[in-house]
């Protein structure tokens, strides 16, 4: 076992480490408690910087060379993380993008594609956002209602609802999910397509959360005209698009779970002050426990790693990564606040965005149980759930659906 | 950034498998529930090479890591195999740190060493303590007084883990001023005082010393709570294997046995309360890397992956042992059935060497210490 950097390791991160020293000057500032998804000025701030970070090549660590990436490994994309943690400057805006629906773009999408979309993300220019969720169709993913019917004349024509979108306000196109053919069966009528967000019929609208921050949107489209050349991979084949970005998904999670800042060491900090709190044996016992989960987690991303390394995929048993961690940031938010009082409620107060923010964050993502049961199936090989829906033609699934519930 | 087995370690377990699947270690257990006699696994232990592991090359040990000696014990708890590595292990690093006369008799498996544990104090309860007989609460370590290099020990250590039979003790007592003084003394120059377990795999003893006189060990107040830390991973390991075992046997059964015309595990209520224990397994596994990793390369922080460790897997053994019944139904809290040997494990482990919540409460005074 070694936690240390090969040779060739340790001379990229101290190549990164010189970039960063170089250049950090220029990085606007870390909003550890609130996004700042709201503020205009402090997003273009974001996407300058990763227009640097892109330049410098420390965004797309892992996209092939001749797309504009560094062609490195996932060991070099933490590197990249670690040193911009350490260097205290943000990372790139688009994560959602560069991570997971650029992927899919390269392993999906046509040279014309690639050669449109894939530079203008990476640097920033551009951002994207995730347009799979819907209203009735969350876990539920291949559920997806939003329709694309084909016109006469090659393109398409989209009605629908979408949610839960992060940075939709400020992306210039979305990733979309819809459903081109009824009458097949779920996971078989669904199609991926290129949204530009500023086409006529989309409208974006913020969404407030528990903290009272608009961190996610929700996104309409009335009679939103799309070309042929906008869809992603094959006509009625966008299930398999999607497994794509939900595997990159699990990857982006899997690397950079560091950045949402719950740690054993920072939790501790809060209450070492308390005197009366450190010698509490209650304080201690849920100080403890949520230490052991958050220290099981660090070397549980370690393991990741190793098998990343070695070119293994994280399977579904790394989403218990997740479960994890914001149970006990749950925890750390409820000890906190019992230490420090009503004061930590306050908006003022770090403690109390966290709060608000992890009761949605536990089914972000695909909901708790959901992750149980796909971990339970494909880890533990339990067997399925019985399913109603398979083999149904999605039209008649959607009829039976509303019989069931007048009934 | 390796934090997997290596061959060579993936070698050792898969030979400690080995070693114990030729014993019928389930009914051992179970038989001597019965009152029957437990087996002694020491010659197992001795012709694997398990009283050496941690002993250097050069004294006629193997010189592995703690990291090696965990993969041991973890393949012993998930058979329940009463291979004696709670008194041996901690008691041989004791004995390897200080150099003594003994250790190639130790190593060979001539001489059999049990050792007494002692907890170092903490940031509440200063001074170095013992388990005592009743409750939940700490007795001072027995009082050492040393001459040259000659130690006499007075006291009690209550539930001392694989003392009987041992031929050695290992003790641990603090001297007049607190410090922690480390000694061997003769088994038979102390009263060892066997003890019924609900466990019947666990071999224990309330050892007494009266007046009992030894030699003392050149060894530093670090390496006498290192042996403590250490003793705390390899029941952490332990518990780690047993999970893993009661897993195996709940997951079994709840695809074959069928309800309402469906295998139970096809239930959420079963599913998610299996994925439950395998989230608890994963996270004890990589607590123990750490704790592995630490004894080597961050020594500063095994106190604190130690503790992590013991009080993660102790917990998902907690829950393992229950789930595993639980997945059964009523058979499954049946005499006949192996379900509850690993219950019994879960019910005693989490009360020795000073108990899981104290491993918790160190996980808590090494963050706020850091703080």
């Amino acid at each position: 076992m070694d936690l240390n950097d090969t040779p060739q390791q340790a001379e990229y991160r101290s190549k990164v480490r010189a970039w960063l020293d170089e250049h950090k000057a220029q990085a606007p500032e870390v909003r550890g408690t609130r996004a700042g998804a709201e503020d205009d000025a402090y997003i273009d701030a974001r996407r300058r910087w990763q227009g640097r970070l892109a330049a410098g090549g420390l965004a797309g660590v892992t996209w092939p060379v001749d797309v504009g990436g560094q062609g490195l490994g996932p060991i070099e994309q933490v590197i990249v993380g670690q040193e911009i943690a350490r260097a205290r400057v943000p990372g790139i805006l688009d994560v959602i993008g560069v991570g997971m629906l650029g992927p899919t773009i390269i392993a999906h999408g046509t040279d014309d594609q690639k050669a449109r979309y894939l530079g203008p993300m990476l640097h920033g220019d551009e951002v994207w956002c995730q347009l799979f969720s819907e209203p009735a169709a969350g876990s539920d993913l291949a559920a997806v209602q939003t329709r694309a019917r084909a016109q006469d004349d090659g393109s398409w024509v989209l009605n629908g609802q979408k949610v839960w979108t992060t940075n939709a306000q400020f992306a210039s196109f979305g990733l979309l999910l819809a459903r081109t053919d009824p009458d097949k069966h779920k996971h078989k009528g669904l199609t991926m397509f290129a949204l530009p967000m500023d086409a006529a019929g989309v409208t974006v609208r913020g969404l407030r959360q528990i903290s009272g921050e608009a961190e996610f949107n929700e996104v309409f489209l009335d009679d939103v005209r799309l070309p042929a050349d906008a869809v992603v991979g094959q006509v009625d084949d966008g299930w398999r698009t999607a497994l794509t970005t939900l595997m990159f998904e699990r990857v982006t999670i899997g690397l950079g779970t560091d950045g949402l800042g719950y740690k054993e060491d920072r939790f501790a900090r809060a209450i070492a002050g308390d005197e009366d709190a450190r010698r509490d044996p209650e304080v201690r016992k849920r100080l403890g426990e949520i230490g052991v989960e958050l220290l099981a987690i660090k070397f549980t991303g370690y393991r990741t790693l190793t098998a990343l390394q070695k070119g293994q995929i994280p399977g579904p048993e790394f989403g218990l990564a997740k479960v994890t961690t914001v149970n006990a940031a749950i925890a750390a938010g409820e000890l906190i606040a019992d230490v420090l009082g009503p004061d930590a409620l306050d908006d003022d107060e770090q403690w109390a965005y966290m709060i608000s923010y992890l009761p949605g964050l536990k089914s972000a993502g695909g909901t708790e149980e959901i992750l149980r049961n796909t971990v339970g199936e494909r880890v533990l090989g339990l067997p399925p759930e019985p399913r109603l829906d398979k083999g149904v033609p999605f039209s008649e699934l959607r009829a039976k659906e509303k019989e069931a519930s007048a009934a | 950034m390796n934090l997997a087995l290596s061959d060579e370690q993936e070698f050792l377990r898969e030979a400690a498998r080995g070693a114990l699947s030729r014993i019928e270690t389930i009914k051992a257990a179970r038989e001597a529930l019965e009152g029957g006699e437990l087996p002694d696994l020491w010659p197992t232990a001795a012709e694997a090479g398990w009283p050496g592991l941690l002993v250097d090359e050069d004294r006629g040990g193997a010189g592995l890591s703690a990291f090696d000696a965990m993969l041991v014990a973890q393949e012993c708890g998930r058979v329940l195999a009463a291979v004696p590595l709670l008194g041996l292990l901690p008691a041989s690093a004791l004995l390897q740190a200080g150099g003594d006369e003994s250790l190639e008799t130790v190593a060979a498996g001539e001489l059999r060493p049990a050792w007494l544990p002692a907890r170092p104090p903490g940031d509440v309860v200063s001074g170095w303590t013992v388990d005592a007989r009743v409750g939940k609460h700490r007795a001072p370590a027995p009082r050492a007084t040393v001459d040259g290099d000659g130690v006499t020990f007075d006291g009690e250590v209550a539930w001392v883990p694989d003392a009987p039979g041992a031929d050695l003790l290992v003790v641990v007592g603090a001297d007049e001023s607190g410090a922690p003084v480390a000694g061997t003394v003769d088994a038979s120059a102390a009263g060892v005082e066997p003890v019924t377990r609900y466990d019947a795999t666990r071999s224990l003893a309330h050892v007494t010393l009266d007046g009992a006189a030894g030699r003392r060990l050149a060894v530093t107040e670090e390496q006498v709570a290192r042996a403590w830390y250490l003793a705390q991973t390899l029941l952490a390991a332990e518990s780690l294997g047993a999970v893993e075992a009661t897993l195996e046997m709940a997951v079994r059964y709840a695809k074959e046995r069928f309800t309402f015309g469906r295998a139970i595990g096809s239930y959420q209520a079963i599913k998610h309360g299996l994925t439950e224990v395998l989230r608890r397994q994963e996270n004890a596994r990589s607590l123990l890397y750490y704790a592995g990793w630490a004894f080597d390369d961050q020594p500063t922080e095994f106190a604190l992956a130690a503790s992590a460790a013991r009080s993660a897997a102790g917990s998902a053994l907690d829950f393992a042992a229950r789930q595993d019944i639980t997945t059964h139904g009523g058979i499954g809290a049946t005499w006949e059935h192996d379900a509850p040997l690993y219950f019994r494990r879960a019910q005693l482990s989490r009360r020795l060497l000073g108990g899981a919540g104290d491993a918790t409460d160190r996980v808590a005074a090494e963050l706020l210490a850091a703080a």
